[in-house]
């Protein structure tokens, strides 16, 4: 430092003293800008880390479920071959269950509507089902594995606290210790929650399933890829490769653009006036679910398709003509095919969007209370963001954790698509 | 001092501004320069001539550290100015470049006002304790630029306004601005046209009374007009480094004649 | 294929074709599918609605008097079961007699649709075959023919624009028949109920949309006050200061956020923000909402950050870089680089990206639905409940049918004030966006 400022005093050393001087208090300004960065994007990372933490932790719980294994005898007296489907199939249960239980009153009938409580409701219906299968069940005794009511899934899983106060508390002491005694026995046990896939919707938290829903989202996206695809291709490669550069191609471009950004809710409008209010479509069916989700798709596709389009030098272009091809030929024989896994990169993750897509579902009325899955588009059905919806605004507290476990399979789908397009990306992506 | 002697007797009649040894250059794996030895003098205009490609704007931007910036680069090597190392730690190279001006290739105004383009150097620096204070050296430094009468009557338009010949004169008022000591200049006249580039030329040449100014330049015309010393590299090396005169002259380099004669390039 | 094959025979007799043989097989399959798979199209999505609406009108009179459209729903879902051979207890007979009539129906239209398609893929057919020829020149028409799908395929965002457009304003105007303009313009009352008797004059609502759009206003501007600074700033950071691996690293999560479906972010809202918004606000002594604007409108802000913060990073890369070269040469440090130069001259594309952030707020529709209030109130206190217009379209909407009440059409009239205030808010910014980037193109 010293040797600079050696000899005559110029002008150039003093600024350079000046510089030197202010240097410090620039250094920390500059450290203070990356400080902030920094906590910037650690905001963005700790929310992510949250939300994602708080929906595991809530939604864990609910890809297990607890079920109750016991002997049933399937008593004559209430069963009778002559009535089914119809039969006591619930008392049946109860009475097996009740041999169980030492401290149980059977007589008495608070305590017998008490213990019928501890199973599902759907316990009587996988008992009818099974003995309507086969009615010489009727007078054996057999072995049958149900779930339990929610309350009790919930106390298994220790989100019941039992030091609170009988009077606060959803299940009484007596019922704890019907439980604990059936735990004891080793009836009880908590295997994989196959039912929250293979099983539809259902007021019952411990039957409700996401099969309705999967089937509806896979009905719409099916729909909405039939539709968005062809058309959003058709368009680009007009729009990119044909269009004469003039008033019109310019007018459909800034209505492409401007689409893209139209809020999610308007088109869920457009889609009820239009096609259910005027065509008379039916209401919550996945077809119209997946036409308006095509509709709000297209502009993805056409701008992914267009990108793709573009990135393919001018040169194979002109190669290709030069040999004689026509226009046509050269696009769909040369450069579509290399467009094709930028196109479908774009096109995965424009479903993807498509498949949290809620808003306009909810418009066209594809958040019913529906307990079988569609078996055509034209069924009513829900699809997976409208059951979380449905599910989040039910009141029974073993929804939160299906609410959040229904979130988690949504997120694992999206991750599966963006993971096979980046892999796409990855894999065809090529450098001209 | 004494080695230097022996290697290149003419450049020590003035005292160096800048000394570089040895330095070597890799971008990635490319090694783009090969032991550069070279003195730059004071109050001297400095041009370094070659092929395109040959490493001389490389060079150039380690003179004030602006290859920090690209990741890839590795500078190995001593330069010194006024004696120290300018690659040491402590050197910051904030300091540094405030007293190494650079102007580039193509003019790049900041899309502020002229006075604000200007005024930028001295403002981060806090070299004007008040407003007339920098006033003047707005002023002072584009009449050195020789772009005040143009510019004096709009200095509150924006820069980006102005034709590819003021914008550049622009950029060396700018740059002069925050006193350097020594300006480099990477192939300023090539963006412009011969008239801009004949101003430009000028300002060169004046500035020589007060800077040590090296000037990287594709046409050997131009080197001829306004260096007093010339370097020529190629392919990353230094091959000759001598008087203006006697490069164009009487090379000594048998590449250094093909490329003025214009057998390479 | 006949075409083909007879173009082969052309070929074969040493005839040079205009067009190679495949173009003639195409061409003839393209005149032939084109109309039937349409026809076939229109036929599956008319059928439906066409042969319910026969049968409804074929009932006896009775049948349907004293049902709402849910009851004339039910019953029409009766008839099809009951047609499907699902039969539940004992249905009335004109229901049976109504099943009947609707497996003939679509028995005949099924039949029906089988001899249209029939006979004009024959026709076509015969047309095509007759038009192979040495000189005929099928690759042109090929060609005609896919063109013109590819122009009406690029019309079809045109069509979705006016469709849009039509159906909000046909709606929009009906509503205004109910509700005058001046009221929904200018009321500060927002009071969707409708009166259940004719007489009821006491229920009467109020359509002043006002208070929706302040309440709408009032989450925007939370959610951008937590969403600008923190994406600018990771944007600054990531744009200039990040490593390469950070940045690497960083890019792909911010884009996951991004990627994040609305109505998670909703759950989120409700299931943990508002309620820890609620207990600090208890602590701190504060009378926090439930569903105060505040979590409703935190919550969007997070879901905007990886917008604006991809926005941002992209108008300071646009920027080029010889400016950041000519800061730094003049001995700027890197941190007054970036706010003296370079976040200057990407001011007006950041600008863009957060005004498409604005109208991407105000058209969010699950966040505030699930954790937004639904009474709208004139305030703009953040801890207090506010709706917004579209949480009152969603409400309005949701499970009912009707097409004819106010509060329906209300609901359209609200998207269409949305529609315009964002078209406005999105030509706008993308005007900036593109000017920006010819500036520095």
């Amino acid at each position: 430092m010293t040797d600079m400022t050696i000899g005559d005093v110029t002008p150039c050393s003093r600024s350079l003293k000046r510089v030197a001087a202010t240097l410090k208090r620039r250094r920390r300004k500059q450290a203070l800008l990356q400080w902030i960065g920094l906590g910037a994007i650690s905001i963005a990372f700790i929310t992510l880390f949250i939300l994602i933490s708080s929906l595991v932790s809530t939604g864990w719980q609910a890809f297990s479920q607890t079920h109750l294994t016991f002997e049933v005898f399937v008593d004559p007296a209430e069963i009778s071959a002559a009535r089914l489907p119809r039969g006591g199939f619930d008392d049946a249960l109860v009475v097996s269950l009740g041999k169980l239980l030492e401290n149980a009153d059977m007589s008495d009938r608070d305590t017998a509507r008490a213990v019928e409580g501890v199973l599902s409701n759907g316990a009587q219906f996988q008992l009818r089902d099974l003995v309507v299968a086969d009615p010489s069940l009727i007078g054996q005794t057999i072995t049958l594995k149900v779930p339990v009511a929610d309350t009790f899934d919930q106390l298994n899983k220790g989100l019941i606290d039992r030091d609170t106060p009988e009077a606060l508390r959803r299940v009484k002491n007596r019922e704890i210790a019907w439980f604990d005694e059936l735990k004891a026995q080793g009836a009880i046990t908590k295997p994989f929650n196959l039912g929250l896939f293979v099983n539809a919707d259902s007021r019952f938290p411990e039957l409700a399933g996401l099969k309705g829903a999967l089937v509806g989202s896979f009905w719409a996206l099916l729909v909405c890829f039939l539709i968005a695809f062809p058309l959003g291709i058709g368009s680009a490669i007009y729009l990119e490769e044909f269009a004469p550069k003039n008033k019109l191609s310019d007018f459909i471009e800034v209505n492409i653009n401007n689409l893209a950004a139209v809020p999610s809710v308007v088109f869920g409008l457009l889609a009820l006036a239009v096609f259910i209010g005027w065509f008379g479509l039916p209401r919550s069916a996945p077809f119209v679910g997946g036409l308006t989700l095509a509709l709000m798709t297209m502009p993805t596709i056409i701008i992914a398709t267009r990108t793709a389009l573009k990135a393919v030098p001018p040169s194979i272009r002109e190669a290709a003509l030069g040999l004689g091809a026509s226009r046509q030929q050269v696009v769909f024989q040369h450069v579509l095919p290399l467009a094709m896994p930028g196109i479908l990169t774009g096109t995965i993750i424009g479903l993807a969007q498509a498949l949290g897509e809620t808003a306009p579902l909810l418009l066209i009325g594809m958040n019913a209370f529906i307990t079988s899955a569609a078996s055509s588009p034209f069924d009513s059905a829900t699809a997976l963001p409208t059951q979380i919806f449905i599910w989040a605004d039910s009141p029974e507290r073993g929804f939160v954790s299906r609410t959040s476990a229904a979130i988690l399979v949504l997120l694992g789908f999206l991750v599966m698509m963006n993971a096979v397009a980046i892999y796409l990306r990855q894999k065809f992506e090529r450098k001209w | 001092m004494n080695d230097m002697r022996k290697i290149e007797p003419d450049v020590t009649k003035t005292a160096a501004k800048i000394t570089a040894r040895e330095v070597n250059v890799h971008y990635g794996d490319t090694h783009a320069i090969k032991n550069v030895d070279v003195d730059i003098a004071d109050k001297t205009v400095t041009a370094f001539i070659g092929p395109s490609g040959c490493g001389k704007s490389t060079f150039l931007r380690c003179l004030n550290r602006m290859n920090d910036t690209i990741d890839i680069c590795r500078v190995a090597g001593r330069i010194e100015l006024d004696g120290r190392d300018i690659n040491h730690k402590s050197v910051d190279p904030v300091q540094l470049r405030a007293q190494v001006g650079m102007v580039f290739q193509k003019p790049n105004p900041f899309p502020k006002s002229i006075y604000d383009n200007i005024a930028y150097g001295p403002r981060i620096h806090g070299l004007a304790h008040s407003k007339t204070d920098l006033d003047e050296i707005v002023e002072k430094s584009l009449r050195r630029g020789a772009i005040w009468n143009e510019v004096k009557d709009r200095l509150n338009q924006p820069g980006t306004g102005l034709s590819g010949g003021q914008q550049q004169r622009l950029c060396i008022a700018r740059a002069i601005a925050t006193e350097p000591e020594v300006l480099l200049m990477d192939e300023p006249c090539s963006a412009l046209d011969p008239i801009a580039t004949a101003q430009v030329e000028e300002l060169i040449d004046e500035l020589r009374q007060t800077y040590s100014v090296v000037i990287v330049t594709h046409s050997m015309q131009q080197a001829a007009r306004v260096s007093q010393k010339t370097a020529f590299f190629h392919l990353g090396s230094l091959v000759e480094f001598n008087d203006t005169d006697q490069i164009f002259t009487n090379p000594q380099d048998g590449r250094t004649e093909s490329y003025i004669t214009g057998k390479i390039g | 294929m006949i075409n083909r094959l007879a173009a082969k025979a052309i070929r074969d007799n040493g005839i040079k074709m205009h067009s190679m043989i495949s173009y003639h097989g195409m061409f003839s399959a393209l005149l032939i599918l084109v109309p039937v798979l349409t026809l076939i199209l229109l036929w599956l999505v008319f059928k439906g609605p066409v042969t319910d609406s026969i049968i409804m009108n074929g009932l006896p009179d009775l049948a349907l008097v004293g049902r709402d459209v849910g009851g004339v729903q039910l019953v029409l879902a009766e008839i099809k079961s009951v047609a499907s051979g699902r039969i539940f207890g004992t249905p009335e007979p004109w229901k049976i007699d109504a099943a009947g009539r609707f497996l003939e129906i679509s028995n005949t239209a099924d039949r029906l649709l089988i001899g249209v398609v029939a006979a004009l893929a024959l026709v076509l057919l015969l047309f095509a075959r007759s038009r192979v020829s040495h000189d005929f020149r099928a690759r042109q028409g090929v060609e005609g023919i896919v063109s013109g799908l590819m122009i009406l395929c690029s019309t079809i965002a045109v069509f979705t624009t006016i469709g849009i457009v039509v159906s909000l304003t046909y709606e929009t105007i009906r509503f205004l028949d109910a509700v005058p303009l001046s009221e929904f313009l200018f009321g500060t009352n927002w009071e969707p109920q409708i009166p259940l008797r004719e007489d009821q004059i006491a229920a009467e609502g109020a359509f002043g949309w006002l208070p929706v759009f302040l309440g709408t206003l009032v989450i925007t501007v939370i959610a951008l006050l937590v969403a600008v600074p923190v994406g600018l700033f990771s944007a600054i950071y990531l744009n200039e200061f990040a490593p390469k691996k950070m940045r690497s690293f960083v890019k792909p999560m911010l884009e996951i956020l991004a990627g994040v479906p609305t109505i998670v972010y909703g759950f989120f809202a409700i299931l943990v923000v508002a309620p820890a918004m609620r207990s600090f606000g208890q602590s701190i002594g504060l009378d926090v909402a439930p569903n105060t604007a505040l979590a409703a409108g935190g919550v969007m802000g997070v879901m905007l950050i990886p917008f604006i913060s991809s926005f941002a990073d992209d108008a300071l890369s646009a920027v080029p870089q010889s400016l950041r070269d000519g800061a730094l040469a003049l001995g700027a440090t890197r941190g007054e680089m970036m706010t003296t130069v370079l976040f200057p001259a990407a001011l007006p594309g950041i600008v863009g990206g957060v005004l498409l952030a604005v109208s991407r707020a105000i058209g969010e529709t699950m966040i505030v639905v699930m954790a937004a209030g639904l009474i709208a109130k004139m305030t703009i206190n953040p801890l207090d409940s506010v709706t917004t217009v579209t949480v009152q379209i969603v409400t309005l909407l949701i499970g009912d049918t009707s097409f004819d009440n106010p509060k329906t059409l209300a609901a359209f009239a609200l998207g269409m004030m949305l529609f315009l205030v964002t078209l406005m808010i999105n030509i706008f910014a993308l005007r900036v966006v593109r000017k920006y980037r010819e500036a520095y193109d």
